[in-house]
């Protein structure tokens, strides 16, 4: 049994049919082939799925496709400029070293981001415990806090 | 060139395609007419298997076949171990079958036992609720402390008391000797917290059979495709080597966990081949958590003997330790050579004895986890100098620097001969950055507010770059332990260097193109690093046991000295003159004492378009290979200290300041070095302040079987590090480099915990086990010797 679900990723209209059971991230990495959002838990707890939803940082292994009937999706590949220029954040984080395998970046990424239009200024403490939805193994975290500062700083200016 | 590209903070490489979703993990590889595995795993610790009723799972919807373990019998072998150790009876490890489906028996919770094969995930875990198996639970023993307990249950019919093997190293006699000369004796009894990898990125496999050539191609999350694949075919599945190619693509971080051959990716390669058409198997979290191969799990008493004035005179420890239920690859070498030859640490203790006793329990296989044996052989060596020192009212930098070894090279007593050091420069560098004379300072403050501050030293030593072979295969290492490395140079001038290291977060692509790049010539950009398949590299044993520059760089030296001797004849005929007479700098080949040169790019080119050519003498083209076989392990030194408050109320441990000086040698790339040692002393931190794989001791159940209740460092768990390097240049490789992917972890377990009993010594705590939760520090408060005087 399927459903028809339409929806926006990436700016680009989408209309598939997908069980009801499918999860968001299940329609985004094998329906629509977009891979840079991972799938590191099955309880929440990691973050690496974390994509936007109407422009707010969002779990997509803790939704259903069809919830995000008719909404707005961003992933890590609609991010960058067309171009191929990385957005500040991205850059950021190459630039402060904060990722290692790469594979918690997309979510760390996309909270980032939000996080930053979230609250100017934001101090480390608050970037610290904003990133408590998102696990890394690699980094210690260090980087990554450095990074996002850095590319929230970048997003204001 | 005017500055060199070693020593500098080169952005990676690698950097773009994972910042923008562009990254090819194993589970992105999609392949057309792709089945989909599922694997149903034993809900017990311990059960004989009645039988096993398959037929409504195989007649459900989309499903194209289920396996079990009587079908894989007589076709597919049972998992190989690596490494053999000869207890001190002189007999052989003992090694039960570590069949892929479990045969007859399930032997831990998550042990595998049918696979399910579906045109849709869905439907093969809709089919795998079909299948029925009749279980006969039967008792378990998950804790190697009771694992040789009379009574105890048996993993394996065939190995009495559960034990693997006894094994020994170092002078027993001369040991207990100086134990009766000893004037002060100080003991600890305590476990090593058993730890659970995760890696974010799960196990993940594409298996695919190729009916034109009868080949197969396996994508897979590894560290090490070319043993993976030798394991595979020679040991498992009697497939042919060459018509296996093992591709591990990008991967989402391993710290050990990756290394070894599981049961799933070699089941998955067979059933590709039977069904002839490509399979898809990805870990749940879940199964990470069930049946990736942990880490530590050891039970230790140690004993320290010093004179009186605070000498070390002899170092006895018996260690057990757990193996879960199958030796996993390289299981048995962990907590014996891996372990017992770092006792020494970074002291003159004449005399060490070691017994480990290696057990089987009803628990997933227990492997190398970063650091593997060291940072175990660590907390021994620094958690009892620190004890003795406070026993002995010795301050704990003092009572290191009358013991540390200050003469090299030096032969410890446990096998190992270290080639170069400076202890005391790393001490006293990382005394000078975490301030240690303004701690009593700070303590006092602290005090007022209600705190506990303590102080923590852990002066670790490591040994890296494995390995030299034969040395390695002298103590039963079935395989050798060199690297290779392949630079080809391009007609254009541009290089691919093949590495049979793996990269999967070390940001390889960019250090091993500075090395590349500074020896050329040329630019980071003009050169491209290739890891991770066995398809388009000759060979390669992987990334472990920070190995990788030091055995896979040097490799790629070795293979730059034959492009550049090439070059040479080539630039030598190109300008009309004697070989002997050419000189290679920045990227330009130059006739000693003239200003007749020829560009590298030129001599390139020329090798390949041989028409001015010494045909005669020389072959044409320019792409050289060489393997490295290290004459020694490298030694990686340093001294973390920690600093620590302790709310009294709640136990809670805050680590306030984390100071690290490392010796790696030479640096190639300080950014990748610093997040190399961020990340191990958050793993290190992760146990001794977070982390515990438990099991519940009846049930044999996994209790920490999820994200939320095995708890990972989270980014406001742990403080900045301030993290620097010293350089002794390792002496035996040629870019005098050691590594430095594992002294985070290997360092930071003893300094947090010896920080935390300095806060509490003084309450006649003198111990506390890891992980030091608020729960486990409260406790400790509460029963606390001297809770109610306060601080003495």
């Amino acid at each position: 049994m399927t459903t028809p679900l339409a929806l926006k990723v990436n700016g680009n209209a989408v209309s598939v049919q997908v069980e009801p059971r499918t999860l968001l991230v299940q329609l985004l990495r094998e329906t629509l082939r977009l891979t840079g959002t991972h799938v590191g838990c099955d309880t929440g707890q990691c973050g690496a799925c974390t994509v936007h939803l109407d422009g707010r940082a969002v779990k997509s292994c803790t939704m259903l496709a069809v919830q995000a009937a008719g909404c707005e999706i961003t992933t890590i590949e609609g991010v960058a400029a067309p171009s191929g220029d990385l957005h500040p954040m991205q850059a950021a984080f190459k630039e402060h070293h904060g990722l290692q395998c790469g594979f918690c970046t997309p979510g760390m990424v996309m909270n980032a981001i939000d996080l930053a239009r979230s609250k100017a200024d934001l101090s480390e403490a608050e970037v610290r415990g904003g990133l408590d939805g998102n696990l890394c193994r690699c980094t210690g975290y260090q980087n990554i806090v450095k990074a996002v500062l850095a590319g929230a700083a970048a997003m204001r200016s | 060139m005017s500055e060199s590209l070693l020593g500098q903070s080169v952005r990676r490489k690698e950097d773009y395609r994972f910042l923008t979703g562009s990254g090819t993990y194993t589970d992105d590889v999609t392949v057309p007419g792709q089945l989909y595995a599922f694997f149903l795993r034993s809900p017990h610790a311990h059960a004989r298997i009645r039988a096993i009723d398959t037929a409504a799972a195989k007649a459900a919807p989309g499903v194209v076949a289920v396996y079990v373990g009587t079908d894989l019998q007589g076709k597919v072998n049972g998992l190989p171990c690596g490494w053999l150790i000869t207890g001190i009876d002189g007999q052989p490890m003992k090694e039960p079958v570590h069949p892929p489906l479990a045969q007859g028996k399930v032997r831990h919770v998550g042990d595998q036992v049918a696979m399910i094969v579906a045109e849709s995930l869905n439907q093969a875990k809709d089919a795998s609720e079909l299948i029925e198996v009749d279980y006969e639970v039967l008792p378990a023993c998950v804790d190697p402390a009771q694992a040789r307990a009379p009574g105890a249950p048996l993993v394996h019919d065939d190995v009495p008391d559960n034990t693997c093997y006894v094994w020994g190293l170092g002078d027993k006699a001369a040991t207990d000797a100086a134990f009766a000369q000893a004037a002060h004796v100080t003991t600890l009894e305590y476990i090593n917290n058993r730890l659970i990898p995760n890696a974010i990125e799960p196990r993940a496999a594409v298996a695919q059979y190729h009916r034109g050539d009868d080949s197969y191609t396996l994508h897979v999350t590894s560290q090490n495709p070319h043993v993976e694949r030798l394991l595979m075919t020679a040991f498992v599945l009697g497939l042919p080597e060459h018509k296996v190619r093992v591709i591990a693509p990008d991967v989402g971080g391993g710290f050990g966990s990756k290394i070894f051959l599981y049961a799933e990716e070699t089941v998955l390669t067979w059933a590709a081949g039977q069904i002839k058409r490509p399979i898809k198997w990805t870990a749940e979290r879940s199964e990470s958590f069930l049946a990736d191969a942990h880490g530590r799990d050891h039970v230790t008493k140690a004993e320290l003997a010093l004179d009186k004035h605070g000498k070390f005179l002899a170092l006895r420890v018996h260690t057990t330790a757990g193996l879960g239920a199958y030796l996993s690859t390289f299981a048995s070498s962990v907590p014996t050579i891996l372990y017992a030859t770092l006792l020494a640490g970074q002291y003159t203790t004449p005399n060490i004895y070691c017994e480990v006793t290696s057990v089987f329990t009803h628990t997933a296989p227990v492997d190398a986890y970063r650091g593997a044996g060291r940072p175990e052989a660590t907390y021994v060596v620094e958690r009892i100098v620190e004890t003795a020192a406070r026993e002995m009212k010795i301050d704990p930098a003092e009572i290191r620097r009358r013991n540390f070894i200050t003469q090299f090279p030096y032969q410890t007593p446990v096998a190992l001969c270290y080639d170069i050091g400076n202890y005391e420069g790393t001490l006293s560098e990382a005394m000078r950055v975490a301030d240690v004379p303004g701690f009593e300072v700070r303590r006092k403050e602290a005090e007022a507010r209600g705190k506990l501050r303590g102080l923590g030293y852990s002066a670790y030593i490591e040994a890296c770059g494995l390995a030299p072979s034969n040395i390695a295969g002298a103590l039963g290492a079935r395989a050798g332990l060199y690297e290779a490395g392949e630079v080809r140079v391009h007609p254009t001038g541009k290089v691919t260097v093949f590495t049979g290291s793996h990269s999967h977060g070390q940001g390889h692509e960019t250090t091993f193109a500075q090395v590349v790049a500074q020896r050329l010539g040329m630019s980071v950009e003009d050169i491209d690093v290739v890891h991770g398949d066995t398809g388009r590299i000759a060979f390669g044993m992987g990334t472990y046991g920070s190995r990788s520059i030091a055995v896979g760089g040097a490799a790629i030296v070795r293979a730059l000295d034959k492009v550049v001797a090439k070059g040479k004849k080539i630039a030598a005929h190109l300008l009309e003159a004697a070989e002997g007479d050419i000189e290679f700098e920045n990227g330009e080949f130059t006739v000693a004492g003239t200003d007749k040169k020829v560009p590298f790019a030129q001599v390139a080119l020329t090798a390949y378009v041989p028409h001015n050519y010494p045909l005669d003498k020389l072959e044409p083209g320019l792409n050289e290979m060489a393997f490295y076989d290290p004459t020694n392990f490298t030694f990686p030194a340093g001294c973390h200290i920690c600093e620590v408050e302790i709310d009294r109320a709640t136990g809670e441990t805050r680590i306030v300041n984390f100071t690290a000086v490392d010796d790696f040698g030479k640096i190639i790339n300080p950014m990748i070095v610093e997040g190399q040692v961020h990340g191990g002393l958050t793993q290190g931190i992760g146990q001794a302040l977070l982390e515990a794989c438990v099991y519940d001791k009846e049930s044999g159940q996994l209790i920490t079987g999820s994200m939320m209740d095995y708890a990972l460092p989270r980014a406001d768990d742990v403080p900045n590090f301030k993290v620097s390097t010293q350089e002794t240049p390792c002496t035996h490789n040629p870019l005098g480099v050691k590594g430095c992917g594992e002294a985070g972890a290997i360092g930071a377990p003893a300094a947090v915990i010896n920080a935390i009993t300095a806060a509490l010594w003084p309450l006649g705590v003198r111990d506390i086990p890891m992980p030091a939760t608020p729960q486990t520090v409260w406790r400790a408060l509460q029963t606390a010797p001297k809770a109610r005087s306060g601080r003495a």
